[in-house]
């Protein structure tokens, strides 16, 4: 019974315990519910996963009305490898929450904190399963109306403007997204994804060529795209990120940085591959030619700008903008070998800037702050934490055995393949950039001494290091045994593939 | 006639860009917000003007009645609608906490703050 209804449980799970925790009021009971959810939607994800590994795309009809009237839940690799990142990271986050969010949020808000994280959580695993374009649309606002409360309910008052400007982005953002499938259900008559597809490829019996090839088809993946973009903070639409991650409650970045910017980008394959079946984006629109020079620049700039950051934070979100721009490049590639770097990078940036911004965390509760020139010699009083940061810092550059290493080889094979030698000059260009700045972070945490007459500091509780410690290993274990993840994210994308030229 | 007959789609449009200009080019946060509104008021127009068929009764059931309006739409942008009103009093309610804390709703001084800060 579980077994059969586990696709619907991942999400509904949480969203029924969102409320809950609210009624419990009080701050530890909600976070025991919360961490409860949590780990049943990861125990879930990954029976689902390994499902879908056997028996190929899962498929569940809401309140059993058959597609295309009813709303579909379809559940492909693609889906089930994001889903088991975005449950991993909560599952990981929630225990480390615990102390960081007594430490950096007010005690009346710890509920309603709760509530909004799993809200978030749900409209994102939402995203990861659903087949039905509309569905997506309510998922997305689901997940980013609570990302815009969830970031702005710190106590720092910058949080508040870099919410408010991210709400604005936000919103035009999914109501692009909107747009473009309000002109693609205009074309088709369908909201299904798979049922778009087939439309939007059949001839038509007047003989007039399918319709993917109509203006009118061109426009929404237009839009679409552009929306999506936004969402995934490609550059230049990354101007709401860095503040965003940057004022964000430390649990909050950690969360956001490794889920939500990963399911953006889910988003955007959904749109290129699944629901447009002949994968026109590609040949109609000059997607290839905007997009990898679009992620390249972006990768360029911003490792740039994060040299010059002077708040580790900041340097960080930066960094996660030029991380998103090498996710872009797989993609625009448009070949397999590109989707399935791409893929793997997805994994592998989620557990090293979970590790860094979760380290970051422990820094802030002992330290209160996040700039850097606070900041010199911390890491030597806090030996575990600089630990994990020092390991995620590697794995960012692409050192050999860590996770990242691994995807931006994959990459680099990938560009390399279709002969960019540009592409993959400037991609190793941007790496040594961020050997700078990440250089910058390990040399004033452990270099530097720290100021005479400092207070001494303590390394952080047990339940932050922890989780921290965890995500870390993860960037060893996905750098050496890496056999496994890449073979997953190899498969999802071969499958995605396979839908556009059946 | 032409024209008259896209009447809804120009609406669309102009209200659309109207709404976007005054997004961007606003400095004051609420006004950010009506221009965001009115952007979003006019995708649901334009669901709305799809679902209508000429001569097309309201959709429910009645004996020599042949065609209908498409109430998907209506029903999609219900949901919109819905998502729309609550983004706007987030957006809103952000807004009064700005102003609790820097006692300004203008981007350019709340701005001149951070930078002092």
């Amino acid at each position: 019974m579980i077994a059969e209804h586990a696709i619907i449980l991942v999400v509904v799970l949480p969203l029924l315990v969102a409320p809950l925790c609210v009624l419990l009021g009080r701050g530890t009971l909600a976070w025991g519910a919360a961490t409860l959810a949590v780990w049943s939607s990861f125990g879930l994800a990954l029976h689902l996963l390994g499902r879908v590994l056997e028996e190929g795309v899962l498929r569940y009809q809401l309140g059993g009305w058959a597609p295309p009237v009813g709303i579909e839940y379809r559940l492909d690799l693609a889906g089930a490898l994001v889903m088991t990142i975005v449950t991993a990271i909560g599952a990981v986050v929630l225990p480390y929450s615990f102390a960081s969010v007594r430490r950096e949020i007010d005690e009346h808000r710890h509920a309603w904190f709760y509530a909004c994280l799993l809200l978030c959580f749900a409209g994102l695993l939402g995203i990861t399963v659903t087949g039905d374009a509309f569905n997506l649309f309510v998922s997305l606002e689901i997940s980013s109306l609570a990302t815009y409360v969830l970031v702005s309910i710190g106590r720092d008052r910058r949080a508040l403007t870099a919410a408010f400007r991210y709400l604005l982005l936000g919103t035009v953002g999914a109501t692009f997204y909107l747009i473009g499938v309000g002109f693609l259900y205009q074309m088709t008559g369908t909201l299904n994804m798979e049922d778009m597809a087939r439309i939007l490829t059949e001839a038509r019996p007047d003989g007039l060529g399918p319709v993917h090839s109509t203006k009118t088809v061109r426009a929404a993946l237009a839009f679409l795209t552009v929306g999506t973009f936004l969402k995934i903070a490609l550059f230049p639409l990354h101007v709401w990120l860095p503040n965003v991650y940057a004022y964000a409650p430390s649990v909050v970045s950690a969360f956001l940085s490794a889920t939500a910017t990963k399911v953006a980008i889910l988003v955007l394959l959904r749109v290129f591959y699944t629901v447009d079946g002949k994968a026109t984006p590609f040949d109609a629109l000059p997607i290839a030619d905007t997009m990898v020079p679009l992620a390249i620049v972006g990768a360029l700039v911003a490792s740039f700008v994060a040299i010059y950051q002077r708040d580790v934070k900041r340097l960080l979100a930066y960094s996660s903008i030029a991380q998103v721009g090498y996710m872009a490049i797989g993609i625009g590639l448009a070949t397999q070998a590109g989707l399935a770097a791409s893929l793997l990078h997805m994994i592998n940036h989620a557990i090293m800037k979970g590790t860094l911004f979760l380290a970051v965390g422990c820094i802030v509760y002992r330290v209160g702050q996040t700039r850097l020139e606070g900041l010199r010699g911390v890491g030597r009083e806090m030996p575990l934490t600089s630990t994990a940061l020092v390991l995620g810092g590697l794995s960012l550059i692409g050192v050999p055995l860590t996770a990242g290493f691994v995807s931006k080889w994959a990459l680099l094979q990938a560009v390399l393949a279709d002969s960019h030698w540009i592409v993959a000059a400037l991609i190793l260009l941007s790496s040594l950039l961020s050997i700078l700045y990440v250089g910058q972070v390990i040399h004033v945490l452990l270099l530097r001494k720290r100021p005479p007459g400092a207070a001494p500091i303590q390394e952080a509780p047990l339940w932050m290091v922890l989780p921290t410690l965890v995500l870390a290993i993860g960037n060893l274990w996905f750098g050496i045994a890496s056999d496994q993840a890449a073979e997953v994210s190899r498969q999802a994308a071969e499958f995605l593939i396979r839908e556009v030229a059946p | 006639m032409e024209f008259l007959g896209y009447i809804n789609y120009w609406v669309f449009i102009v209200l659309m860009m109207s709404g976007f200009y005054l997004f961007l080019s606003a400095r004051n946060l609420v006004k950010k917000i009506i221009g965001l509104n009115l952007f979003q008021t006019s995708v649901f127009i334009y669901y709305i003007s799809t679902g209508k068929l000429r001569d097309g009764s309201v959709p429910i059931q009645t004996e020599g009645i042949e065609s209908y309006s498409n109430p998907l739409p209506h029903v999609l942008i219900l949901t919109a609608i819905v998502v729309g009103v609550a983004s706007t009093a987030l957006g809103l309610s952000l807004i009064l906490r700005i102003k609790d804390d820097y006692g300004s709703i203008e981007e350019d001084e709340i701005d001149a703050q951070d930078v002092l800060s």
